[in-house]
């Protein structure tokens, strides 16, 4: 796994908004990296910054109010922070494509199917009108829509909401883009149709080898989907690794919390829940060390001051967690082969 | 099981929702369902969007009025109530809904919210403040809570104020909608543990709808599972789980994302193929049978009727012959 190549990495990402009651800190020194052909999982509570850095990559942010506070962006070497608009362009929904969160509200209600997909060719000069129409013609089959030459006409309200999430992934497709970013593409949709369309993106990466972004707050979702995860919270990144590494292994606290606090099949009815006591950190004024601290039950003074070193806990699992420290009480959490510093 | 001889606190019966659009067409959204509910218990009412699951809800609460069959609560049809007894209806049975932030009103201050029903009720006479006072900390909020308004408050804490709203005229028996579908991932677990001791505490009664089967598993104690406006199979949680028996029933639960890898990876699902058909003019014969791999000639032609297959295992399917 780790010998492939990076296609996408962000280091040390600050991304805050001007809003009329301060600077929100959305993001605040998030580095993930995205390798060929992986699925990874973001997974965090809304407000956790999540689907801001994943905007961040395509620059989709309005700016203003939003602005870069610093870091790089790396897509095949290239800092997409540097580039002019028009290299953006080039990227955006070519090389990178994006599947949003609400298929009901982000197609274009005016325009037929089959123009919305087609747009991703608009302006280019390689390839002809029929072309164009074939491609959007097989990209439908491909994600699973009957009735192409019907389907291709109509519009976004005549379809159905997993129809129409069908025609969000083709519409990121259909330039055969080497990163597809979902943010909660199945959130909206039933569980029957979120097997379907996970099924879809699963196989989709093992016939064109894309590399998928999948946000989300589902852990279900992660466990059936993904090769690696970032767990963020409160702008930041507090665990990150191979999926078997953080579900089973797990180093942080609020990893931990998360997937207690989530009802499993096999949980009995007398058992009592254990959810995350307490509300997300104000990111106006973001706590200055740990942004778990205040929530979390293993709290040490350190981490109300400081914020938290990285550990690498294993070959492909850094934790951003003070508990890990050599110098730290023994818990359950504490891994005997952590050691400082980033993979 | 305890409850097996005594009357059901809620029965409905044959319940049909119909909404005519023209002419020609009738959306069925509701299609003669039946099922009980007894005292203390927690039925839930699981099925995806658009199988009438929270019309029927809205039906038992007289939010709509049924177009054909009864709602027996506590031994009377809530249709042919007199306006007193309408009154006392109200007051005994209450709902949650979906969505906190549609389902408080934008213009009044928590206080007015959750105080109004007391008003109208007359449950306190001077003391309606220590009244929602009281109600406000049974949620986990406080009295400086009171003089806000709705949008001061996160979609957690919205809910709590709408749980508050519903529990202030102390009723027997709530409908949940989709109480913590809109809400993240760290505060469902809150306010599902608050919804489980309030039942204990005060020994309410819920109708749990929600498309979240792990959570309907932990909380219902029976589960209704329903399809395009019918019911498919009924059945004790650990039964129904364990043992589903419709087809529907058996391609839902495997569709459930487990949050465990290794279980979730190795997991064999059962494919459903295309989505749920339009409710409107539905046609002859078995709903599901358009999408199930089982279906035969009969299934197109007939309508099954729901059968016990085990004690308190009802299902309504032509394969259980």
């Amino acid at each position: 796994m780790s010998e492939r190549e990076n296609i996408l990495e962000l280091k040390n990402v600050v991304y805050s908004f001007h809003t009329y009651g301060g600077e929100v800190k959305a993001v605040r020194d998030v580095s993930y990296e995205v390798r060929q052909g992986e699925i990874l999982g973001i997974v965090g509570e809304s407000g956790c910054g999540k689907s801001v850095t994943a905007q961040c990559i395509l620059r989709l942010n309005p700016e203003p109010p939003g602005f870069f506070e610093g870091g790089e962006i790396l897509y095949k070497g290239q800092d997409v922070l540097k580039m002019s608009k028009k290299e953006i362009r080039k990227i955006r929904g070519r090389e990178i494509g994006f599947v949003f969160q609400d298929p009901m509200t982000s197609l274009n209600p005016t325009m037929r199917v089959g123009a919305q997909i087609e747009e991703v060719f608009l302006g280019r000069t390689d390839v002809s009108k029929k072309e164009v129409k074939e491609r959007a013609m097989d990209i439908m089959r491909l994600v699973g829509i009957s009735d192409v030459e019907k389907r291709y006409k109509q519009y976004p309200h005549e379809l159905s909401g997993g129809m129409k999430q069908r025609v969000m992934i083709a519409i990121a497709l259909v330039s055969r883009p080497s990163v597809i970013i979902c943010d909660e593409p199945t959130t909206s949709l039933d569980v029957t149709i979120e097997a379907q369309i996970l099924d879809l993106l699963l196989e989709l990466r093992e016939k064109l080898g894309t590399s998928i972004i999948m946000i989300t707050h589902d852990l279900g979702v992660i466990s059936r989907l993904c090769d690696r995860v970032v767990v963020m919270y409160g702008g930041k990144i507090v665990e990150k690794g191979e999926i078997g590494e953080i579900f089973y292994n797990t180093a942080h606290p609020y990893t931990k919390g998360l997937m207690q606090s989530i009802a499993k099949l096999d949980t009995a009815k007398g058992e009592k829940l254990k959810p995350i006591e307490g509300t997300p950190p104000d990111l106006f004024a973001p706590p200055k060390g740990c942004p778990f601290a205040a929530r979390c039950e293993y709290c040490m003074d350190v981490c109300e001051q400081l914020p938290p070193e990285a550990y690498t806990v294993a070959d492909d699992h850094t934790t951003f967690c003070w508990l890990q420290h050599e110098m730290a009480p023994e818990t359950d959490l504490k891994k005997a082969t952590a050691k400082k510093g980033e993979v | 099981m305890e409850n097996e001889n005594k009357q059901p606190l809620v029965q409905v019966k044959d319940l049909c929702k119909y909404f005519q659009i023209n002419r020609h067409a009738t959306l069925k959204a509701v299609d003669h369902v039946s099922f009980d509910i007894h005292k203390g218990e927690t039925v839930g009412l699981v099925g995806e969007s658009g199988c009438g699951k929270s019309t029927t809800g809205r039906c038992m609460i007289r939010l709509y009025e049924p177009t054909e069959g009864e709602v027996i609560y506590d031994g009377k049809d809530i249709t042919k109530l007199s306006k007193e007894e309408q009154k006392k209806f109200c007051q005994k049975v209450q709902m949650i809904f979906q969505n906190p932030y549609a389902s408080l009103n934008p213009r009044m201050t928590v206080k007015e919210i959750v105080g109004e029903g007391i008003k109208h009720h007359g449950l306190a006479d001077k003391d309606v403040d220590q009244k929602v006072e009281e109600l406000l900390e049974t949620v986990g909020l406080n009295k400086d809570h009171m003089s806000r308004f709705p949008h001061e408050f996160s979609g957690g804490q919205r809910q709590r104020i709408g749980i508050a709203r519903a529990l202030s005229v102390d009723p027997e028996f709530i409908i949940c909608d989709e109480p913590i579908s809109a809400l993240d991932v760290s505060v469902q677990a809150q306010v599902i543990n608050m919804l489980k001791e309030l039942q204990e505490t005060r020994g309410l009664t819920y109708l749990f709808i929600a498309h979240d089967l792990s959570v309907v598993k932990y909380i219902s104690d029976r589960v209704v599972v329903m399809y395009l406006g019918t019911i498919v199979e009924t059945a004790e949680t650990e039964e129904l789980y364990a043992n589903p028996m419709h087809p529907y029933t058996k391609a839902l639960l495997s569709a459930i994302p487990e949050a465990d890898p290794d279980k979730a990876k190795n997991n064999k699902r059962i494919p459903i193929k295309g989505e749920i058909p339009s409710p409107i003019n539905p046609k002859e014969g078995c709903r599901f049978a358009g999408r199930c791999q089982y279906a035969t000639e009969r299934c197109h032609q007939e309508t099954p009727q729901a059968r016990e297959v085990k004690p308190g295992h009802v299902v309504a399917c032509h394969l259980m012959d």
